[in-house]
C-alpha cells in the first residue's frame, strides 16, 4: 500500500511527538519505531526526520542533548518538554475527529467506503 | 567504507543550510543504518549504498533543511523552490527597468509640480506613492505573482491614492503632514504582500520581511553615502564651469537616484551579492551596549531631576524617535540571533537597554497624559501618543517575554512569534493614521 505524502507529513508531527511521550530517543530509533509500528507501511526519507526535529526543538517542544552511551556512538537524544506534550494533546484532539469523521462517514467498521448513488 | 563515508559527510556539508552539528547528527544515523543492515548480511558496500539512499536525496534534503534553517541561510545565499532554475542573469534587468521607470515618474512629477520652485501640498502628501508601488512591482515581478495575487497587492495602493486625494483638506492642515509621514510606513507594509509571495501567514516568512526591512536599510544608507560624496565632487568640478550647470545636474540626478536608490538596495539585499556579509550582527554588537549606557543614565537623570521640569511639548515626538530605535535594535538582534543559541550577555544588555526605555517613556508619557487633560487632543499628540503606546506594549511584551527567556522559562521562538504577530499593529496603526485621523479631526 502506498501512503499519500500529503498523509505522511500531516501525521509526523504527532508521531514523533507520540515517539517521543515514551520516553526519550535518538534519530536513528525514531525512524526504526515508526517502521515498526506501521509495519513498515509508512516510509519517510530518513533525512527529512531532522528538519522535524530541529523545527520541534525550536517550537520548545523537544530538548536535545548530546550522549555516548557506554557502547555506542555520540548521538542527539530528545526528550518531550510540557509544551510538547500539550501539543500532542491537541493533535490527539484533532486526529480523533478526523478519524471519527471517517469511521461514520464509511460504516463504523473500517470497511470500504460506501459511495451513494455507486453500485 | 569510511571513504564512502566521508565523501558522503562532505557532499552534505556543501550546503550552507546544514551546519557541522547537523552533519554530525546525520552521520551517526547514516552509520546505525550501515550497522543493522549488515547486521542482516549486506556487504559493507550495498549497506553503504542502501543507507545513503534512504537517507533522501542531498538537494531536497538540504533544501529542507534550508526551510527550517532560514536564518542560516539568509546569510549566504537566496532561498530557491524546487526546481526554480537560477535566474541571477536576468533578475538585474527587472530590476533595471523597474528602478528606471520609478526615475522617469518621480521626474515627471517633478515637473508636474515645478519642484523644487514649487513644493505645492499634494506633492508631499503623495510621496509616499512615488517610490513603494514600484518596490511592489519590483517583487511581483520577482516573485511571479499570479492575477489574483497583483490585484491584492495593488489594491493598498489604489485605496491610498485615492484616499490623500479626494480627502478635502483646509490649507496648513497638519493631519494633511501626518498623512505624508506616516503613508509610507503604511505602504512598507504593502510591499510585504508581494515580498512574501502573496501570502501573508508564513511566520517565517513575515521574519524574513523583517530582516529584509532591516538590511534594506543599511544598503540604502550605504548608496546614500556614496551617493553624496559623488554628488558634492561633482558639484566641486562643474562649479568653476558654471553654477547653473552644476545646478542642473543636481534637479536631474538627485530625485532619480533616491526613488533608484530604493529598488537597487532591494535587488541587492535579495541577490546578496556577499557585499555586506550580514552587517545587522555588527551593528547590533556595537549599538546595544551604547544605547543601554545612555538611557540608563538618561532614565536616572530624569528620575532624580523630575521629568516634569524637561518637558515640553516636542519631547513626546523625542521618545517616539527613540522607541523607534530601541525596537530597531531588537528586531536587528533578532534577526540576526540564531534561536537555538542559549541566552547570554548581549541578550541581558538588550533587556536593559529596553527597561530603561521604558522607565524614561512612561515617566513622560504620564506627563503628556497630564497636558492633554489640560489642553485636549490635537491631530499632532493624538498621532504622537497613539504610537507612543503602540511601541510601548510592544516593547513591554518583549522586555517581559525576554525576562523569561533568560531565565529559561521559554524558547526564543515565542520572541519571534510575538514579534512576527505584532506587525499587522504598526500597519493597522499607520493606515489608521491615514485613513481616520483626518476624518476624525475634520481634515484641520
Amino acid at each position: 500500500m502506498h501512503i499519500d505524502k500529503d498523509l505522511v507529513a500531516a501525521s509526523a508531527t504527532p508521531m514523533v511527538l507520540a515517539i517521543l511521550a515514551e520516553g526519550e530517543s535518538y534519530g536513528y530509533a525514531i525512524l526504526r519505531r515508526v517502521r515498526e509500528l506501521s509495519g513498515g507501511e509508512l516510509e519517510w526519507t530518513d533525512g527529512m526526520l531532522y528538519p522535524l526535529l530541529h523545527r520541534l526543538r525550536r517550537l520548545g517542544y523537544v530538548t536535545t542533548e548530546w550522549r555516548t552511551p557506554p557502547e555506542g556512538r555520540r548521538r542527539k537524544y530528545y526528550a518531550i518538554t510540557g509544551d510538547g506534550r500539550a501539543a500532542l494533546a491537541e493533535h490527539q484532539r484533532q486526529w480523533a475527529t478526523v478519524t471519527r469523521a471517517l469511521r461514520d462517514l464509511w460504516g463504523g467498521h473500517g470497511l470500504l467506503p460506501a459511495i451513494p448513488g455507486g453500485v | 567504507m569510511e571513504t564512502q563515508i566521508s565523501e558522503w559527510r562532505a557532499y552534505v556539508s556543501r550546503s550552507p543550510a546544514v551546519d557541522g552539528a547537523d552533519v554530525d547528527e546525520l552521520e551517526a544515523h547514516l552509520r546505525d543504518q550501515i550497522d543493522e543492515l549488515r547486521t542482516a548480511g549486506l556487504s559493507a558496500d550495498e549497506a553503504v549504498l542502501v543507507a545513503v539512499k534512504r537517507m533522501g536525496d542531498v538537494d531536497s534534503l538540504s533544501r529542507e533543511f534550508a526551510r527550517e534553517h532560514r536564518g542560516r541561510l539568509w546569510k549566504q545565499l537566496v532561498l530557491r523552490g524546487e526546481d526554480e532554475p537560477a535566474r541571477d542573469a536576468g533578475d538585474w534587468r527587472t530590476m533595471l527597468v523597474v528602478a528606471v521607470a520609478a526615475a522617469v515618474t518621480i521626474h515627471l512629477v517633478r515637473l508636474a509640480a515645478g519642484f523644487p520652485e514649487e513644493l505645492p501640498a499634494w506633492l508631499v502628501r503623495n510621496a509616499g506613492l512615488f517610490v513603494l508601488p514600484f518596490l511592489a512591482t519590483y517583487f511581483g515581478l520577482r516573485r511571479g505573482l499570479g492575477a489574483r495575487q497583483w490585484l491584492l497587492a495593488a489594491t493598498p495602493f489604489v485605496v491610498a491614492a485615492l484616499l490623500v486625494n479626494l480627502y478635502p483638506w483646509r490649507a496648513d492642515s497638519d493631519t494633511e503632514l501626518l498623512v505624508a509621514a506616516h503613508l509610507p510606513v503604511a505602504l512598507w507594509f504593502a510591499v510585504a504582500y508581494p515580498y512574501m509571495g502573496g501570502s501573508l501567514r508564513s511566520r517565517e516568512a513575515r521574519m524574513d520581511f523583517v530582516r529584509f526591512t532591516g538590511e534594506w536599510v543599511i544598503y540604502y544608507v550605504l548608496i546614500a553615502l556614496g551617493g553624496g560624496v559623488l554628488m558634492g565632487l561633482t558639484m566641486a568640478i562643474l562649479e568653476p564651469i558654471g553654477p547653473e550647470l552644476a545646478e542642473h545636474v543636481i534637479v536631474w540626478v538627485l530625485p532619480a537616484g533616491v526613488v533608484g536608490a530604493a529598488i537597487v538596495a532591494a535587488w541587492l539585499v535579495e541577490s546578496k551579492q556577499q557585499v555586506v556579509e550580514n552587517m545587522a550582527p555588527v551593528l547590533t554588537m556595537i549599538f546595544t551596549p551604547l544605547f543601554a549606557v545612555m538611557l540608563t543614565v538618561a532614565a536616572l537623570t530624569y528620575a532624580l531631576t523630575g521629568a516634569g521640569g524637561a518637558f515640553d511639548r516636542e519631547l513626546l515626538g523625542t521618545f517616539d524617535a527613540l522607541l523607534v530605535v530601541v525596537l530597531g535594535l531588537v528586531l536587528y538582534a533578532m534577526s540576526a540571533r540564531d534561536p537555538m543559541r542559549p541566552p547570554g550577555p548581549m541578550d541581558r544588555v538588550q533587556l536593559v537597554a529596553i527597561a530603561a526605555a521604558l522607565v524614561l517613556d512612561l515617566m513622560v508619557l504620564g506627563t503628556m497624559v497630564v497636558r492633554i487633560g489640560d489642553l485636549g487632543f490635537t491631530p499632532n499628540r493624538t498621532a504622537a501618543l497613539g504610537l507612543n503606546l503602540v511601541l510601548l506594549v510592544n516593547l513591554a511584551a518583549a522586555a517581559w517575554l525576554l525576562l523569561r527567556f533568560l531565565r529559561g522559562q521559554l524558547t526564543f521562538h515565542r520572541l519571534e512569534r510575538w514579534q512576527t504577530g505584532y506587525l499587522p499593529v504598526f500597519a493597522g496603526w499607520a493606515a489608521a493614521v491615514v485613513a481616520l485621523l483626518p476624518l476624525a479631526f475634520a481634515f484641520t
